[in-house]
């Protein structure tokens, strides 16, 4: 549901009038609902000679059913063709006119700063082709696994072209940039199906890598945690409730779990979902083995681990006594620290866990009077750092999703200037809806996103804190 | 054919060709192919000889004309007692004749034959509406003069309009070109391939005069004697300068990457090899094979012009060929857009998987062996009249070369192509 301010310029009258007085006029963001198809639309792919990226890319369009239209270059048509992809040519130089709902570029090839050139020569052709809520994404390699000082250079000079189309997209349209590791072509498909689907309405202007991994498993795209148990902390409402509601809507047993104080709440969410509830202080000393031990008895081990929990004790450091300052560090951070080596220790994770934890914009920008606050959410970001190589070891993966101006009872409550200028001051121009959390989660937590490891990826709609 | 005898082409003429409403314009499609004959006659001594039979049609017809070609023959100096029919398909006539003579002589029921073409877009048949139409057939019919008073008392205005022939596809209403931009824009060709194929086309074609290429090919007509559009000195420049006429905002075919409409006719001679000898005369090339595609443009989404990028694969596995065993090819130009989408879709991996379910594409020709003497943008196209052009020029060329193989590929309206292959024995 979009927002006041949203609905009323999109009123006929109020959008010219908006229009006129130069005011941002939202468009309301398409989302998912189940059966929708990955893209409800075409695909545009380019590529800049000699890529990579560009097959792999058809072949995941094939197989999410994704109706294509490529560049002439051999590697994309060759793709498509043994894809079974019936897509039509597309020439920079003489466009067809036809309309796209996302376009998808190998920048791959780029491989020097004269070749950043091959951006301007699809973009400049493509952009206009694009739609209302249309997306881009440009696939690229790491800049440090790149062969060459000038590859280096030209493939870290890709953030900011995503970055600056992102502000210039319009009509809800989003860019991403994914770096592929060389050797994690075959890691695309999780990402490129989220980042093009209604999922990622409010991800923009993000950089997303992708590295080596073993084969992703074979799965049901609607149902990818069919048989997968998920715990998810804070669960009784809020972005804590959407994002039990996702992954219970992709298939899993989702094990809620908040303080007791909440337990009404909590098991009015689980029972909707068919769930489980767990009544636990994420602070208790005992919580750690409370938790691992519930979920090895009750689930025999746990696929999902999503640390949502959290709190605000807002006070510039001046004002701020020891306890608010030590209380948001634990409940936000630490006692993450504490569980997740728990369920190490105790081999309760089983193959192939994701674990994915929220930070927050906060932690990226900084906060007036939100110094513990950030702190925690910026220890979440390190988190992902140090634990990623940790995890992968036991054959798991662990990522953030780091939230902006989510629309929630926590922001209904702010003066509303606040508000406004929370709302207003990203690419998209409104708040996310906590449904846009939920699904950036259940992104990372797919079994098919074996190559996402030590990511923290915002849900902002491109704010233009931190970024 | 594989089965028979060999057929041998064995020359051709023609009269140059005249942009429409230019110096040809009082000649009926019966002159321009009688001028064809006659000089064709001439040059290889056939007066008062009985050939097999003389193929040959016209698109733009007169009713009159309801049997051009043999009373083409009856005025002309080949014994009257050689037969003679009309064909038509399209701007694949010419072609489709010189197929239907090469098979009878492959069969044996026929040792030697012509094939020809002949259209006029300056002496076209203009109709009577259908209203009007009716009252006068009426009238035909009708006895007394009363009730023929009666009838024409009925005759308003707007029935006197005559029906004028329009280049455009029925089932559509769209014309040649506007299908073709639609092509061109699937296909993303760029205005630069198309003018750059275009002055090609020019380049070759003047170049071939200068060398005296068609002096044994052509007979000069009421004046002419060379092909009237022919521009020596055009460039890619130059044809930039030009504004689309087709395919609307960012449209990319202008007048100068696009057949204009014109008058012209040809003939080419065929046999056997023994007749041939029987008459002292050389064999430029053997007509090996042939094959006509036809596509749904009109719901199946294929464009309008690219039935040849059917009929060619299925002719290569045929005669166990690739694209790429061929000297020369001559791709009928009936829009620069046209050629480079057949040669595109021939190289696209996806097109010949899904639409020729083929698991490797045709692959890419050389350009420098493609319609080498100049194409239909250069000669421009009188219908019927391109593919007597192409066969005999072709044949030529090879015979030239001392050997070789060579293909033609001619679209037709209706969504249709008609494909042959010329072959020289040689070294």
């Amino acid at each position: 549901m979009a927002d006041l301010y949203t609905q009323i310029v999109n009123a006929p009258v109020a959008n010219t009038l908006a229009t006129t007085v130069g005011l941002p006029v939202p468009t309301p963001l398409e989302r998912h609902s189940p059966g929708d198809p990955v893209l409800d639309g075409r695909a545009l792919v380019g590529a800049a000679p000699g890529g990579r990226l560009g097959g792999p890319t058809v072949t995941v369009l094939a197989g999410a059913g994704v109706p294509a239209a490529t560049e002439s270059t051999e590697e994309l048509r060759r793709a498509a063709a043994d894809a079974g992809l019936d897509a039509a040519l597309w020439n920079a130089d003489a466009p067809s006119g036809d309309k796209f709902k996302a376009l998808v570029f190998d920048a791959s090839g780029i491989t020097t700063t004269e070749k950043l050139a091959e951006l301007h020569r699809f973009f400049h052709a493509a952009i206009r082709t694009v739609g209302r809520c249309g997306r881009v994404v440009v696939l690229g390699t790491p800049p440090a696994d790149t062969s060459s000082p000038g590859e280096h250079t030209a493939q870290r000079a890709l953030e900011g072209f995503t970055r600056s189309l992102g502000k210039e997209m319009r009509g809800g349209g989003t860019v991403q940039l994914v770096y592929v590791e060389q050797g994690a072509e075959g890691q695309l498909d999780s990402t490129l199906r989220f980042l093009l689907s209604p999922k990622s309405a409010y991800v923009s202007g993000q950089v997303v890598r992708i590295g080596q991994a073993g084969e992703p498993p074979t799965i049901d795209w609607d149902q990818p945690l069919e048989g997968k148990v998920a715990l998810v902390t804070g669960a009784s409402r809020g972005i804590g409730a959407a994002i039990a509601e996702v992954l219970a809507r992709d298939g899993a047993h989702v094990v809620g779990l908040d303080i007791p104080a909440l337990g009404d709440d909590l098991r009015t969410v689980t029972s909707e979902l068919g769930g489980s509830a767990l009544e636990v202080d994420v602070t208790d000393p005992d919580a750690p083995r409370t938790i691992a031990d519930h979920l090895a008895a009750e689930h025999g081990g746990v696929d999902v681990v999503v640390h949502n929990a959290g709190v605000t004790r807002d006070k510039t450091i001046a004002g701020m006594d020891e306890g608010r300052w030590r209380q948001v560090i634990d409940i936000n951070l630490s006692s993450q620290e504490r569980i997740d080596n728990q369920l190490l220790a105790a081999e309760t994770l089983n193959d192939g866990a994701r674990i994915v934890t929220v930070s927050s914009m906060s932690g990226i920008a900084g906060n007036n009077g939100q110094t513990n606050y950030a702190t925690s959410k910026a220890g979440v970001i390190g988190m992902v750092d140090s634990m990623a190589p940790v995890f992968a070891t036991a054959g798991a993966t662990i990522n953030a999703v780091a939230p902006g101006f989510i629309e929630t009872q926590m922001t209904a409550a702010m003066p509303v200037p606040v508000r406004e200028a929370g709302r207003r001051m990203s690419s998209l121009s409104q708040g996310g809806l906590p449904v846009d959390v939920a699904e950036a989660i259940a992104w990372f937590a797919s079994p098919a996103s074996t190559g996402l490891n030590g990511n923290t990826v915002r849900v902002c709609g491109q704010n233009l804190l931190g970024a | 054919m594989n089965s028979g005898r060999n057929v041998a082409v064995l020359g051709g003429n023609r009269i140059p060709f005249a942009r429409s409403n230019g110096v040809y314009s009082n000649a009926s499609n019966q002159d321009m192919l009688s001028a064809a004959l006659d000089g064709l006659v001439d040059r290889y001594s056939l007066q008062g000889e009985r050939l097999g039979e003389v193929v040959a049609g016209a698109v733009l017809k007169h009713s009159r004309d309801f049997n051009l070609t043999r009373e083409t023959v009856l005025g002309s100096r080949l014994a009257p007692e050689t037969p003679a029919y009309d064909i038509g398909q399209a701007c694949g006539t010419g072609l489709q004749a010189a197929i239907a003579v090469a098979n009878k002589i492959a069969l044996g029921q026929v040792d030697s034959g012509v094939a020809g073409g002949a259209d006029t877009t300056s002496d076209a048949p203009i109709a009577v509406n259908d209203e009007l139409r009716e009252v006068l057939l009426e009238l035909n019919r009708t006895k007394s003069n009363v009730d023929r008073l009666k009838l024409v008392a009925k005759l308003r205005p707007g029935q006197i309009v005559p029906e004028i022939p329009r280049n455009e596809e029925p089932r559509t209403g769209k014309s040649m070109g506007g299908h073709t931009a639609v092509t061109a824009k699937e296909w993303g060709i760029a205005r630069e391939d198309q003018d750059e194929l275009a002055a090609a086309s020019h380049r070759n074609l003047a170049g071939a005069y200068d060398r005296g290429f068609y002096d044994d090919l052509m007979t000069p007509y009421l004046g002419l004697e060379r092909d009237q559009n022919l521009r020596a000195d055009s460039t890619v420049e130059k044809l930039a300068k030009l504004k689309p006429v087709f395919g609307g905002e960012g449209g990319t075919m202008t007048a100068g990457n696009s057949t204009p409409l014109s008058d012209g006719a040809s003939t080419v001679l065929l046999g056997t090899d023994e007749w041939a000898a029987e008459h002292g005369l050389d064999v430029l090339a053997h007509f090996r094979d042939a094959e006509t595609a036809a596509v749904d443009y009109v719901h199946g989404g294929e464009g309008l012009l690219l039935a040849p990028a059917y009929a060619v694969p299925r002719l290569l596995d045929r005669q166990g060929l690739t694209l790429q065993d061929f000297d020369l090819y001559e791709i009928h130009e009936a829009f620069a857009a046209q050629v480079l989408a057949t040669l595109k879709a021939w190289e696209d991996p996806v097109f010949c998987k899904e639409r020729l379910g083929r698991d490797e594409p045709l692959g890419s020709i050389e350009r420098s062996k493609l319609n080498v003497n100049g194409g239909s943008l250069a000669a421009a196209h009188p219908f019927a009249a391109t593919g007597g052009r192409i066969v005999a020029s072709l044949a030529k060329a090879l015979h030239e070369r001392g050997g070789g193989r060579g293909l033609i590929s001619i679209c037709a309206a209706g969504g249709q192509g008609v494909v042959a292959i010329l072959e020289k024995e040689g070294n």
